[in-house]
């Protein structure tokens, strides 16, 4: 049976945290599908056809789709799940909001957030705010599942030459609609493909106080995130969150600045290869987790890293 | 407008979770339980819309041991009407408490249904959606905020770029996110109201649901530890180490 992989995209381009996913995919092993709805969504389908690995892109363009509304790609993703062994899409919010729909409508579970394939219906996920991993096996016939991103490499963009099958399925649950988004429009790399990470957390003070940040970050090519405690007192949008209900990250070199460490916290980052905290509190339990700690006021020291850099 | 609140037990945010020796799961026995965050921001958001005029009543509904009556009380507490338990000493999967929760939809006819977008104990994240399945509901995940009018209710959600608001039919499912609202506390006198408050308790037969298991559980382990490496005493001792040790920069 093939394994039906949902690609993450916004109509225009292909989402990275797919490529994780077609790597969890092919460790499942088997012959790999990646759907592909949306609305104009062709130059994005041409791109899935590149990926390395995959065989054949279904393409399923309608206006019911532009948005991503989980009621109307849920029922198509369950009608085309029934003849595919697994169901694999990202843990990115829209994985998130569609996948366990998809799940109820074929009556089987979801296994959410994996970060490790140990056979075709054994996986390993995190739970507890990644206090314990569990190993977990799935007894239903299809496996619906939502994959984590930073515990699979990417696979090649290029490479592949699937073919690719219109889908003509048209869902309109008729239900819901999309009212409008504010999307931050930034020039650094996405939080979740950074290959450096500077966050700031309620040491910061203040959301004016971040541009130092933005200005390190600059340097070291770097994305900006933050903690729980940054987001709730208003500093900086949501999207910025790092964390257990925030987006998970695990890049090169992680710089986390005036965060404390709650566990929340560190369920987000904890993967990271290289981290340093910089806090003037030493008793900080970021430090328990850090490479290289530096105590130290963060205003005197953030300036004279970026400067030596 | 009704609304129904379901709500989890679960271990305290702030305890310490600790692995069992024999790998069979996560050390529970005398340990503090709690409210799910989540869902006591759901309960908040209900009684915010029942004190705005906008709910008529607010239905809590938990599954679990009796035990899982004590996170009940704390919602009718927090200002709901009226409390459901659904007794099982099980712990039924997402599906399966979806399935529960949807025959009790059927029962009570709420036009609103809030849940806490995940349970920090299994973080899975699932039953809102899937109960929106199986009711073939619109739903609003990951709220920050809700807001009901005219037979719809308009939510923004909290997503990977940002926020993105749809407007929904009702009835519908809600989840909320962090920043939905920050719960009040529930003052003394509240505490001994929701004493007298009333509470069914039902079974998952009563419902005609079968607990049924999709998955097994094979072995709960800790985490990889993370050692703490060295303190360095000045920034240029770091970019020294980043960039001679680490080779990060």
């Amino acid at each position: 049976m093939a394994i039906l992989v949902i690609a993450e995209h916004d109509n225009s381009t292909l989402k990275g945290a797919t490529l994780n996913a077609v790597t969890a995919a092919s460790q499942v092993g088997g012959e790999l599908h990646l759907l592909v709805a949306g609305e104009g969504c062709g130059a994005v389908a041409e791109a899935a056809a590149q990926v390395a690995g995959v065989n054949k892109v279904l393409v399923a363009d309608n206006a019911a789709y532009a948005h991503q509304l989980a009621e109307n790609l849920s029922k198509l993703i369950s009608e085309l799940g029934r003849d595919y062994s697994h169901v694999i899409a990202p843990a990115t919010t829209s994985g998130k909001n569609v996948m366990p729909r998809v799940a109820a409508l074929l009556d089987v579970a979801q296994l959410s957030d994996i970060t490790a394939v140990e056979s075709a219906n054994t996986f390993q996920r995190p739970i507890y705010a990644g206090n314990a991993i569990a190993t977990v096996e799935s007894l239903d016939p299809i496996k619906v599942i939502t994959v984590r991103g930073t515990a699979f490499d990417a696979a090649a963009e290029t490479g592949g030459s699937a073919s690719v099958e219109a889908v003509a399925a048209v869902h309109d649950a008729g239900t819901s609609a999309f009212v409008g988004e504010e999307v931050a429009r930034s020039d650094r790399p996405e939080l979740t493909a950074a290959k450096v990470v500077v966050s700031g957390g309620r040491g910061m003070g203040n959301g004016e106080n971040f541009a130092i940040l933005e200005k390190l970050a600059d340097k070291l090519g770097a994305a900006v995130g933050a903690s729980r405690a940054a987001v709730d007192a208003g500093f900086v949008p949501n999207d910025m969150q790092v964390g257990q209900t925030g987006k998970i990250v695990a890049p090169e070199l992680y710089i986390a600045v005036g965060i404390s460490g709650a566990i929340q916290h560190l369920a987000g980052m904890k993967e990271s290869k290289v981290i340093v905290a910089i806090n003037k509190d030493e008793e900080a339990p970021i430090f328990q987790v850090a490479d290289y700690s530096l105590v130290a006021d963060l205003f005197e020291a953030v300036p004279e890293l970026e400067s030596r850099l | 407008m009704k609304v129904l609140v379901a709500v989890k037990r679960v271990i305290d945010y702030n305890v310490k979770v600790r692995v069992k020796s024999d790998n069979t799961d996560v050390d529970l026995a005398n340990v503090k339980m709690a409210l799910n965050p989540f869902c006591e921001i759901a309960v908040e958001e209900a009684v915010r819309l029942k004190e705005a005029g906008t709910a008529s009543e607010v239905v809590v509904v938990s599954i679990g041991p009796k035990a899982c009556q004590e996170q009940i009380r704390t919602a009718l507490a927090l200002g709901a009407d009226r409390g459901i338990q659904i007794e099982t000493d099980e712990m039924p999967e997402s599906l399966t408490v979806a399935k529960l929760l949807a025959k009790v939809v059927e029962e009570e006819k709420p036009e609103l249904v809030v849940l806490g977008k995940q349970s920090i104990d299994s973080d899975n994240n699932q039953t809102g959606q899937m109960l929106g399945a199986l009711l073939d509901m619109p739903q609003g995940t990951f709220a920050s905020e809700v807001k009901v009018e005219a037979g719809k209710v308009n939510v923004t959600r909290e997503v990977d770029g940002g926020l993105q608001t749809l407007t929904l039919n009702l009835p519908a499912v809600v989840t909320t996110d962090l920043r939905l609202n920050e719960p009040r506390y529930a003052s003394l006198p509240n505490i001994m109201k929701a004493k007298k408050k009333p509470l069914d308790v039902k079974t998952p037969t009563d419902l005609g649901v079968e607990l049924k298991a999709h998955t097994r559980l094979l072995k709960v382990t800790p985490p990889a530890e993370r050692q703490a490496g060295i303190r360095v005493s000045s920034v240029d001792e770091l970019v020294d180490k980043l960039k001679n040790e680490a080779k990060v920069v």
